[in-house]
């Protein structure tokens, strides 16, 4: 699930806005120190914490958006992912300087630890609430992109981006707006998720796989795509490694191959 | 006029020959960041220490100590640099490592250019048996794991065994196994976990499923004991009924005030704690905290490292800091140390593994902190427990 | 993209790195299992630059070919006793050649991320399987004891390297010549067709997925040789063949260098490898910045690498050349 919800960002931005950016998780890593420092530091509680991470790594990312991203929008592939590759390298390297070499450590508040009862079977009640929020979200996504006007120019400025800039929709704004929300869900992602995945400096490296995986599996472009690919993906894993524990992770890659394969643009993908 | 002559030569041979003092060069290579890369420092820290303290012993021979960090189970990594510390700066030891697939990848470097070499931590039973210039001050998995068995069988009629896939955990898993149907228990299920793994929770909840009377755990050391005893607790576990039982690797002493209160009662067995009582532990625990920090404590990586030292010292004095290869080895073989921070210690000649004694401890609280107290003596000299079975057949 | 000459003949620049390289042997020799390793990585830059700079297919999942060579002569080496280097290496040769037909086959009809994601998904199944299967891979541990006979029955492989450098040697001045025959051919010259313009090839008629299968596998077996060598010249393989990051490092490497010419392959992993040999012990975080930082300014100021940035020289250079034997006709 916290995949689902990195992941739609990285979806956001490489979908609507076709760029290639690998270097999402930083993004997460980096809400996940934000969520550590303040809880640690400055003694927030978690729901607030957790806004702030949000907003902290969206404004953090409109900063990298005007410097760095913006230049290399029609650059083609191979040179997004590079940049983007270097940025994950500089990040683990700050991350390192800054934090060392251990996980952050985070502290959930209690009513979120322990088991809830339902339907007869006990679930750590963190996982339950992971899943709620993130359900949550993708509503709100959906709502916002189908439904706004917002979601309605974004769309019309992915699908043709000169047409979109002679009817006056502002392009490079949009874009920026866009990719704030991206990289903000995906704070908020790694810091919901700090406690399951640690967040440390290898943590953009450890989990780039992952992310790719969802995205791809779950279509470029679209939200319902990444939601039902983590979604199999996250019961998929955990189910192969309570029944056949020696494959781990390899039934994830051969369905991927084999999703990838079947369906190139992904379960839902839009573009081709 | 000679006579003066005589003098002024023989004082410049005399001062030519304390100038040149020896050097002796130690290879370190550990981990210093990667899969639990916070206990490198422990084992340098450790080394450290100990020459520091016995600086005088040494006679003025200088001992350089090249770090090198393998970023963890890395054994390509490891192997490369062993190779570059013998080829291009020519040390006369290797020592250190903390992960067995990195001593084994260094082991064939050791044999071929003949350098000695100190195994502080990686504590796979077979390593040892991969090259004649290999020694071991640290542990196995089968000395803490096989009384950990024994004991075991008496207490808990089914187990449920939880090891990472990798040299250790293998052990790990066989020797309890062997111990604990030895004594008429049963072994339930044996699962291996995939060394970098991060999520618990599946593996849990299978365990919680089975219900067994104990679940014997092995991982590495560190950030990953925490892990798995938050997932212990946050699947219900300890509710159910299941004991936590396992190797000291699963609350090492530096990790157990991140584990807070869910690690309370887990019992295991290991060849030393922090919190141990004898006058020796409290000397090395008092030193380490004067020379580290008054919130730093020293785990059993340390103390591998810190005998470990002892050894590299006690061949230096020996030799005068002219170490021959050969005449290196036969002094490690003959090693004793009444007096180690946990207990009497030696190694054994036949196989240059360490003998030591193994405790059964508690996790208790200590003065408001979270400790592996010693409860229980469980064998004071004991030898590697693989290797006696070997030789049996 | 500059580089690419129609003049097949060898220029006497093009000498310069073999001199270089036997001069380091003789001059270093404490270097040179590093040295090896450096030879090793061109291959397997060369191999990546085919489909990279001249073909334009973008993967992340080289390392696959590479991971399953030095696997291969692994395994023949410590477990099945088949212990003769040149069989060992036709044996890595043809099982990265299956691999990439097979693969390749399948995943040149996809693009772009989906093609990414694929190589990469290919190259995480062979990490998870050498991980898992230990009997045969030693997993974790890596197989240690891989035994290679000495060459002609001679010339050892020991840690000092010196029958190691040679051989990688041998192998890069093979690998090179094949290369270089290749991109001059018309068959290069197709390569770079594909790679400028897919749509005009297909209206010229030139069978493009065939073609670029080809080069997929033949980059592919140079890849697993150069896999191979590494095995043999540390007598030992482990996980770290395989997965993201050599992919990852190499890609950086030839972007380093200058990808879709020769030479780049060349200079990419001599900078890198001799760079993180001094700096990545002393300094490790530093490092990660200082490539990352390096990346960044040579995608938005340096596109084609370090030998880029001699494009304007080398341009001069060849138009002085021409000009001057344009006058003397």
């Amino acid at each position: 699930m916290i995949l689902y919800v990195i992941s739609v960002g990285l979806s956001v931005t490489m979908g609507l806005m076709g760029f290639i950016n690998l270097a999402h998780g930083v993004f997460a890593m980096a809400g996940g120190y934000v969520l550590s420092t303040m809880m640690a530091s400055f003694g927030l509680p978690f729901p607030l914490a957790l806004v702030i991470a949000f907003g902290v790594i969206a404004a953090a990312s409109i900063v990298l958006e005007r410097l760095l991203y913006s230049r290399l929008y029609t650059a083609g592939e191979l040179a997004q992912v590079l940049f983007s590759i270097g940025l994950i390298l500089i990040s683990m390297a700050v991350a390192r300087l800054i934090y060392g070499n251990l996980a952050a450590p985070v502290f959930l508040p209690d009513y979120l630890r322990g088991q809830v009862h339902i339907l007869g079977r006990d679930f750590p009640t963190y996982r339950v609430f992971l899943i709620i929020f993130s359900a949550l979200i993708i509503v709100g996504l959906w709502f916002g992109v189908e439904r706004t006007r917002w979601g309605a120019m974004v769309r019309a400025a992915v699908d043709n981006r000169g047409m979109a800039q002679s009817v006056g929709i502002n392009t490079p704004l949009l874009f920026m707006a866009t990719f704030a929300l991206g990289s903000g869900l995906a704070g908020l992602g790694g810091a919901l998720g700090a406690d399951i995945l640690p967040v440390q400096w290898s943590y953009p490296f450890e989990h780039l796989v992952y992310f790719l995986i969802v995205v791809a599996v779950g279509g470029l472009g679209s939200l319902r795509g990444p939601f039902i690919a983590a979604l199999l993906i996250g019961v998929a894993d955990t189910a192969c490694k309570y029944w056949i524990p020696e494959f781990g992770a390899f039934l994830i890659y051969a369905a991927t191959i084999g999703i990838l394969l079947w369906r190139p643009l992904g379960l839902f993908g839009v573009r081709a | 006029m000679r006579f003066a002559k005589l003098a002024l030569a023989g004082a410049l041979v005399f001062s030519a020959a304390a100038a040149t003092a020896q050097t002796v060069k130690i290879g370190f290579i550990t981990s210093y960041s990667g899969l639990n890369g916070n206990l490198g420092p422990y084992m340098e820290r450790a080394v450290r220490l100990y020459l520091k303290q016995h600086e005088k012993e040494l006679g003025g021979v200088k001992v350089e100590l090249l770090t090198r960090d393998d970023t963890g189970p890395n054994p390509d990594k490891a192997r490369q640099l062993a190779q570059e510390l013998v080829v291009r700066d020519k040390v006369n030891l290797l020592a250190g490592v903390i992960f067995t697939p990195n001593a084994m990848a260094m082991a064939p470097i050791a044999t071929e250019a003949k350098v000695p070499f100190v195994i502080m931590n990686a504590g796979t039973a077979v390593i040892t048996t991969r090259s004649p210039y290999m020694v071991r001050t640290s542990f196995t998995l089968w000395q803490s794991s096989y009384p950990l068995g024994e004991w075991a069988a008496k207490k808990f009629k089914t187990a449920y065994s939880l090891v990472s896939d990798f040299g250790p955990g293998h052990d790990s898993e066989e020797a309890f196994t062997k111990a604990f149907e030895a004594g008429g228990g049963k072994v339930v299920a044996k699962v291996r976990v995939p060394l970098q793994n991060p999520d618990w929770a599946a593996y849990m909840q299978r365990v919680k499923d089975a219900k067994p009377d104990c679940l014997m755990v092995f991982i590495p050391a560190g950030k990953t004991a925490t892990a798995v005893m938050k997932n212990f607790s946050d699947l219900g576990l300890d509710k159910a009924g299941i004991k936590l039982i396992g190797p000291g690797d699963i609350t090492t002493d530096e990790e157990l005030p991140n584990m807070g209160d869910v690690a309370l009662g887990v019992l295991t067995v290991h060849h030393y704690s922090a919190a141990a009582t004898r006058p020796a532990n409290k000397e090395f625990v008092a030193a380490w905290k004067k020379e580290y920090g008054q919130n730093e404590t020293p785990n059993f990586v340390a103390v591998g490292a810190y005998d470990g030292a002892a050894i590299i010292v006690e061949a230096i004095k020996q030799q005068k800091g002219k170490l021959n290869p050969e005449k290196t080895m036969e002094i490690f073989k003959q090693w004793k140390n009444p007096n180690s921070p946990r207990g009497p210690i030696a190694i054994d000649p036949e196989t240059r593994d360490i003998i030591q004694p193994e405790y059964l401890r508690e996790v208790k609280k200590v003065g408001g902190q979270l400790a592996n107290v010693e409860v229980e003596t469980l064998g004071t000299a004991v030898k590697d427990p693989w290797k006696e079975l070997q030789k049996k057949k | 993209m500059s580089g690419y000459t129609s003049d097949p003949r060898i220029r006497w620049t093009e000498l310069l790195p073999w001199a270089a390289a036997i001069a380091f042997f003789f001059a270093m020799p404490e270097y040179l299992s590093l040295g090896a390793r450096i030879l090793i990585y061109i291959l397997f830059a060369l191999s990546l630059d085919l489909i990279l700079g001249y073909a334009g297919i973008i993967t992340l999942g080289h390392s696959a070919f590479f991971g399953l060579g030095a696997y291969t002569a692994g395994v023949l080496g410590a477990k099945y006793g088949v212990t003769d280097p040149f069989l060992q290496l036709i044996a890595a040769a043809a099982m990265a050649a299956l691999l990439g037909i097979s693969t390749g086959a399948v995943i040149l009809r996809t693009k772009a991320l989906t093609l990414l994601m694929l190589t990469l998904a290919i190259t995480s199944i062979l990490l998870e399987i050498a991980n898992k299967a230990t009997w045969l891979t030693g997993g974790a541990d890596g197989l240690s004891g891989v035994k290679t006979d000495p060459i002609l029955g001679l010339f050892k492989f020991d840690i000092f390297g010196k029958t190691a450098f040679i051989y990688c040697l041998i192998a890069l001045f093979l690998g090179w010549l094949l290369v270089r025959r290749l991109i001059y051919s018309p068959y290069g010259a197709m390569l770079t067709g594909i790679r400028e313009n897919t749509a005009r090839m297909h209206a010229v008629g030139a069978p493009v997925y065939w073609r670029l299968v080809l080069i997929y596998t033949l980059s592919a077996t140079m890849a697993g040789v150069a896999g191979a060598l590494l095995t043999q010249v540390n007598q030992f393989v482990g996980l770290n063949v395989l997965g993201l990051e050599p992919s990852g490092d190499l890609l950086v490497m030839l972007i380093l260098g200058g990808v879709g010419r020769l030479y780049g392959a060349f200079v990419g992993p001599v900078v890198y490898l001799i760079a993180q040999d001094y700096l990545a012990k002393q300094y490790p975080e530093y490092w990660y910045f200082g490539i990352g930082v390096l990346l960044i300014v040579v995608v938005l100021f340096a596109r084609g690498g370090i030998l880029g940035l001699f494009d304007p020289w080398l341009q001069a250079l060849s138009r002085r050349r021409s000009s001057a034997r344009a006058l003397a006709r």
